[in-house]
């Protein structure tokens, strides 16, 4: 497990074999800086980069937050679909997103699962990126038993094809079963610090 | 020396064009079956039987689809939603639709009951016209529709026999569409399609803590090695996907 400022993730990204898959861990003292950091460094520096499009499985904000964070990252938002399975729950406006998904509900995990292959076929792009945000959000609606077997089946069906996974949690509200989950479907775990924050 | 022995015979399959249901029947249907697509309303059905017409006439195949309780003009409007679908299939005839009630007209068959002999009539019409139009893919929405007007279980067991059988010698892969209820613990209505049809796919809606998925299962399918797990599947514009139902929650009654 590595320690990494924002700058870094782009670096651990290019390192991992392609179909690699990555946890982000948040520290939670900085979160929303970590929030943002994380965003520019996945969604920007390297999906861009590599000519990639992104699929952001949005669990812990609505994709309409998200999206909107895009314009102020100088991420186009053509380059990101979006599988939201929190806005409908959430009974949020009515506003939605061309270039969103909407699952009823973060427990229907295989619905997840079937929009993320949507995506991915509806996109002709040679690289593709899946960013799941998070785990943590996750459990709170599912339990971890089921929670391990749609990890299993997604990151390996991903990495099995050559897609990048990038798996974001928040460090401290990880449970051990899900640490040991993704340590196990994961080739890399990185914690990442805001700068200035200590390691 | 003695000559080796032959392999099993692997038959060959008609290819549904649906990428998880192909490999789940283990490279799709042996061509010439005749197979069940039952469940209740909401299920699928004919979204799966129509994506197979498409895939097949979009691969070159002669498929015709024979409409008993929907216009064929409303279910043109809605396979013009779904990305799949290219016009020119319909423009150039390979896939054709036809409305069973105006067959019926043709046919004379107006009387509210079906007798042996009408079901004959019927079954002799539709192999004709398959034969005559070349057709590799047939789906018939719905048999329970034709079967309403059939009151005796043999003349019913007739028409699915004869009707097989004909398609079977024409190398015609059918799709028999098969409406149950919601909480019912077989695959048709009057429990003898089940029996006689090649194979079974059964979709249904599997509650669990409250959110109603659509599921696909494979009951039956002879000639081939096929999956009997359960699948989740979701109806999208580029056609049906098929994921595994995950076993870690608890799982409600099927609807």
């Amino acid at each position: 497990m590595a320690t990494a400022n924002p700058v870094d993730v782009a670096e651990h990204l290019r390192n991992l074999p392609q179909g690699g898959a990555l946890a982000l861990k948040m520290g939670g003292a900085a979160y929303a800086d970590n929030y943002l950091a994380a965003l520019a460094a996945v969604l920007r520096d390297y999906a861009m980069e590599v000519d990639g499009y992104s699929i952001y499985v949005s669990i812990t904000n609505p994709s309409l937050l998200v999206n909107s964070l895009l314009t102020s990252l100088d991420i186009p938002a053509d380059r990101v679909f979006f599988v939201d399975a929190i806005s409908h729950i959430m009974m949020a406006g009515q506003e939605k997103i061309p270039n969103a998904s909407y699952v009823e509900s973060p427990t229907m995990l295989e619905n997840i699962m079937l929009r993320v292959e949507y995506f991915l076929r509806k996109s002709s792009a040679a690289r593709k990126i899946v960013v799941l945000d998070s785990v943590n959000s996750l459990s709170i609606h599912n339990d971890a038993g089921i929670l391990s077997e749609f990890f299993h089946i997604m990151v390996n069906n991903l990495k099995s094809r050559g897609i990048t996974i990038v798996i974001l949690a928040v460090a401290e509200e990880m449970s051990p079963e899900m640490d040991n989950i993704l340590s196990l479907v994961c080739d890399d775990t990185v914690v990442l610090k805001a700068t200035g924050e200590a390691g | 020396m003695g000559t080796a022995p032959a392999g099993p015979t692997v038959l060959e399959r008609c290819r549904t064009g649906i990428e998880g249901l192909d490999n789940i029947l283990d490279g799709g249907i042996p061509r010439g079956n005749t197979v069940l697509v039952s469940g209740s309303c909401g299920t699928g059905k004919t979204t799966l039987s129509l994506e197979y017409l498409v895939r097949g006439a979009l691969a070159g195949e002669r498929c015709l689809f024979l409409s008993v309780t929907e216009a064929s003009r409303k279910i043109l409007q809605n396979l013009a939603t779904f990305e799949f679908f290219d016009p020119r299939t319909v423009e150039e005839r390979k896939l054709v639709f036809i409305d069973v009630p105006i067959l019926y007209e043709k046919l004379g068959l107006s009387k509210e009951e079906l007798s042996s002999e009408d079901v004959n009539l019927l079954v002799l019409a539709i192999s004709r016209l398959a034969s005559d139009m070349g057709v590799q893919r047939l789906v018939l929405d719905s048999i329970t529709s034709v079967c309403y007007r059939i009151r005796h279980e043999e003349n019913i067991r007739d028409l699915i026999l004869k009707l097989g059988k004909s398609l079977s010698d024409i190398s015609c892969t059918t799709l028999l569409v098969s409406e149950i209820g919601p909480a019912e613990n077989r695959y048709s209505l009057y429990g003898v399609e089940e029996a006689i049809a090649d194979g079974v796919i059964l979709l249904g809606n599997q509650q669990r803590r409250g959110d109603l998925l659509r599921t696909l299962k494979i009951i039956k399918m002879r000639g081939t090695t096929h999956s009997r797990a359960q699948y989740v599947i979701d109806l999208t514009p580029l056609g049906i996907l098929l994921a595994p139902f995950l076993k870690g929650g608890r799982s409600g009654d099927g609807l």
